[in-house]
């Protein structure tokens, strides 16, 4: 993490972390959309202490009712999503071809999806066969099963990213807060410091890293972003922080691929229906005109 | 639009009375319609005759015939397809029914639920319909064939956003549908049938619900499933058994899905029969009236067409409107998050809840510490609304007229307190009924049921004996 990164965090959520963690578990309770949280702070009186602290909100371009995706941040979280998440999250509701509509043409597509290997049986001697995929084809998993994730993740699972933004509590501004909220690793003043006092238990280093936006602190998962880990072909900087803006940009889109068009239905629709109603309204005045009640 | 007295004697001596009488099918494209309203004209009060009407007009100003000049009838697609001479009679005289049903003058919006309804209904079948192509009951592949429903078929996202919008609007309507039934005395005499064949069909709505939410095979959708399948099993002595028909096996899995898959498919097209039930007997039965019997009267009474079309036109189109916003704009209020995930057996989610609509009756299961008393409440509070008619036997005159003034606000103060107790009942079950919220609970039950079974017999009473004296 470079300089300007960690103090930008530093300055954003350095006020939070001094907060103390019943506080920040209040925050986020109250601040689940859900509203079940809300409840649970109100019904124990104080969050368990490792609840993840509170996500600032982000201003997301697809945030609102009226928000729309930024397509070429999309393009460039794809781009971090295949170079970095890719080798050990999989998207297995995904096909190829749904990708076509992050504003790519059907070559592209074709061509995006020749640049990955999918399994296709095996040969005569038994050993697995791969091909270039095809755009009707799921993308892969980086593991057969979880077992064998389980193996090469030191017993963690890494999730599924298909609908990462909806089902994981907090949304798309704590999927950025966690990319980007790793704690240094000699920062005493740490959220995740403060409560390793508070259990005396010391956690072993194998327990994963520390992170404020993890359940309990902690997460399995390595610290994933880097200054220049993916070559943005944009010519836009990939800093750390502009590759977990765009990545999660990407994961927003592929959890919701549709929303856009929705949106925009709604408004004609919507605007549509409005006229059809004003019409209706003059039509049964004139037709109840006559009738005294 | 209103006529000249002048014109209107002009109009009256150019037609003859019964030029509204022999008026066929749609007369003209305006506005008003005259076929079959004569019977509802002539009971109106001054000045609101159908001759100053602008089609009446139209016509007496076209150049004279004879004295009753007759529109040619324009082909209506259900004669056309008839065939024969007499079927076509038939269905002209149907149709030509049911446009000129009367209905009191005053209905105010609650009544235009009911075209709301239909509307939403059709919207449900088409839309399910539509789904079923490229849904997979299997335990499988179930959540697979949803999601590439939504990423992959042609505007399935559109299909798949408008019946889980539609299954929230549509039972938000029907709890107001039912909300006016027993605000306005719907269920009294003689209308016991309509309300029964309505709370069967409230009934097989919701079991049509719950089949439909198992479906997407997410986390939800299982372990809904399962609870739903252990509150099954708390029946005593057939439990057991009843669950594992329920089931299909020990746990949720592709037999049950089957089973709700069917359930869900089959009890769509019973509820389109029983609404097509429900809507003959509110013909043969006629439909209250916010005033009561004063609204009733004929002569306070206009047809169904052109007045409550446009109405219930109107009203539909203001829903669809609020349709539109939930959809596009906050889906998020009718969609459950945890349900995007996968069923996993091996995984219970934190808290298990059903969808909105079925909370105050989850609350009022939870409320009661036994499992199977708690069945049987939860069960019970939508069953007793068959039983309204016989535990409210008050004269409809007497709940809306008012007569004796004294206790006016009464009725009011129940339903209130039924209302309360009905959105408690919903807030406990979200809360687990844990702490606070089991006393809410149990209060809420107690009040849900105090108005069925207290206060509606002790008003009634109270009412025959008025109306006595």
């Amino acid at each position: 993490m470079s300089f300007p990164v960690r103090s930008l965090a530093a300055g954003r959520w350095g006020g939070l972390r001094r907060l103390p963690p019943v506080a920040l578990g209040v925050l986020v309770c109250s601040f689940v959309p859900a509203g079940q949280g809300a409840f649970m702070a109100s019904a124990q009186a104080a969050p368990p202490p490792g609840a993840p602290a509170h996500a600032p909100a982000q201003n997301w371009s697809f945030n609102g009712p009226l928000g729309h995706f930024d397509l070429g941040a999309v393009q460039r979280g794809y781009a971090v999503f295949a170079g970095v998440c890719a080798s050990c999250h999989s998207l297995t509701q995904v096909h190829f071809s749904d990708l076509g509509d992050m504003g790519l043409t059907p070559e592209q597509v074709t061509a995006l999806a020749a640049s990955w290997q999918v399994a296709a049986g095996r040969d005569a001697e038994g050993h697995l066969k791969h091909r270039k995929a095809t755009p009707d084809d799921a993308l892969p998993r980086p593991y057969a099963d979880p077992d064998a994730a389980r193996a090469a993740n030191r017993g963690a699972v890494p999730p599924d990213l298909s609908r990462i933004t909806q089902v994981y509590p907090g949304g798309p501004d704590r999927v950025y807060a966690l990319l980007t909220g790793y704690t240094p690793v000699k920062a005493p003043a740490s959220a995740a410091g403060t409560d390793a006092e508070r259990h005396p238990a010391p956690t072993p280093p194998e327990a994963g890293f520390a992170n404020p936006y993890a359940i309990g602190h902690r997460t399995a998962m390595p610290p994933p972003l880097r200054d220049h880990a993916v070559l943005y072909a944009d010519g836009t900087q990939p800093t750390a922080q502009q590759e977990a803006r765009d990545v999660t940009t990407f994961l927003a889109w592929i959890s919701n691929p549709h929303a856009d068009d929705k949106r925009r239905l709604g408004v004609g629709v919507g605007l549509y229906l409005c006229f059809l109603a004003c019409l209706l309204v003059i039509l049964k005045r004139r037709i109840w005109s006559h009738v005294s009640k | 639009m209103e006529a000249h007295p002048r014109l209107l004697k002009a109009l009256e001596v150019r037609l003859p009375d019964d030029h509204c009488k022999i008026m066929p099918f749609i007369v003209k494209h305006d506005n008003t319609v005259l076929y079959g309203v004569r019977d509802a004209v002539s009971g109106r009060g001054e000045g609101e005759r159908m001759a100053g009407t602008p089609s009446c007009q139209d016509q007496a100003y076209q150049p004279p015939t004879g004295p009753v000049s007759v529109q040619p009838v324009p082909e209506t697609p259900a004669a056309s397809v008839a065939g024969g001479p007499a079927q076509t009679h038939t269905a002209y005289e149907f149709v030509r029914e049911y446009m000129a049903f009367l209905l009191p003058r005053d209905l105010n919006v609650l009544w235009t639920i009911g075209a709301m309804l239909v509307a939403v209904l059709a919207l449900m079948l088409l839309s399910g319909l539509t789904l079923a192509l490229t849904y997979t009951p299997d335990a499988s592949l179930a959540f697979t064939s949803v999601e590439t429903l939504e990423r992959r078929v042609p505007f399935g996202w559109l299909l798949r956003s408008m019946h889980m919008t539609g299954a929230t609007f549509f039972m938000a309507a029907l709890y107001l549908h039912v909300f006016r039934g027993l605000c306005y005395g719907s269920y009294r005499a003689p209308r016991q049938g309509l309300w029964g064949v309505g709370t069967v069909l409230l009934m097989m709505v919701m079991i049509t619900a719950f089949a439909g939410y198992v479906l997407p095979w997410g986390q939800m959708s299982y372990w809904g499933a399962d609870v739903a399948g252990k509150a099954v099993g708390a029946i005593p002595l057939v439990g057991n058994m009843l669950e594992r028909v329920f089931l299909g096996g020990d746990a949720p899995g592709t037999a049950t899905l089957h089973r709700m898959f069917v359930l869900h498919f089959t009890l769509s097209f019973a509820i389109v029969g029983m609404v097509i039930l429900h809507v003959a007997v509110l013909h043969a039965r006629g439909s209250t009236s916010p005033s009561g019997p004063v609204g009733q009267n004929r002569a306070r009474m206009l047809p169904f067409h052109p007045y409550f079309t446009v109405k219930d036109g109107l009203g539909v189109v203001v829903l669809a409107i609020l349709f539109t916003l939930v959809m596009c704009f906050w889906s998020g209020l009718v969609t459950e998050a945890e349900n995007y995930r996968p069923a996993n057996p091996l995984h219970t989610p934190a808290d298990i809840e059903p969808e909105w609509y079925f909370l105050p009756f989850y609350g009022m299961l939870q409320a009661v510490p036994s499992k199977f008393f708690g069945l049987l409440v939860s069960g019970g509070a939508v069953a007793i609304l068959l039983f309204v008619p016989w535990l409210d036997r008050g004269a409809s005159a007497t709940f809306v007229a008012g007569r004796w003034g004294g206790l006016r606000w009464l009725p009011r103060v129940a339903l209130a307190v039924l209302v309360c107790s009905f959105v408690l009942a919903g807030l406990a079950g979200r809360h687990h009924v844990q702490g606070v919220w089991l006393l809410v609970g149990r209060l809420a039950t107690l009040g849900y049921y105090l108005y069925f079974l207290g206060f509606l017999p002790f008003y009634s009473r109270l009412a025959r004996k008025e109306a006595r004296s």
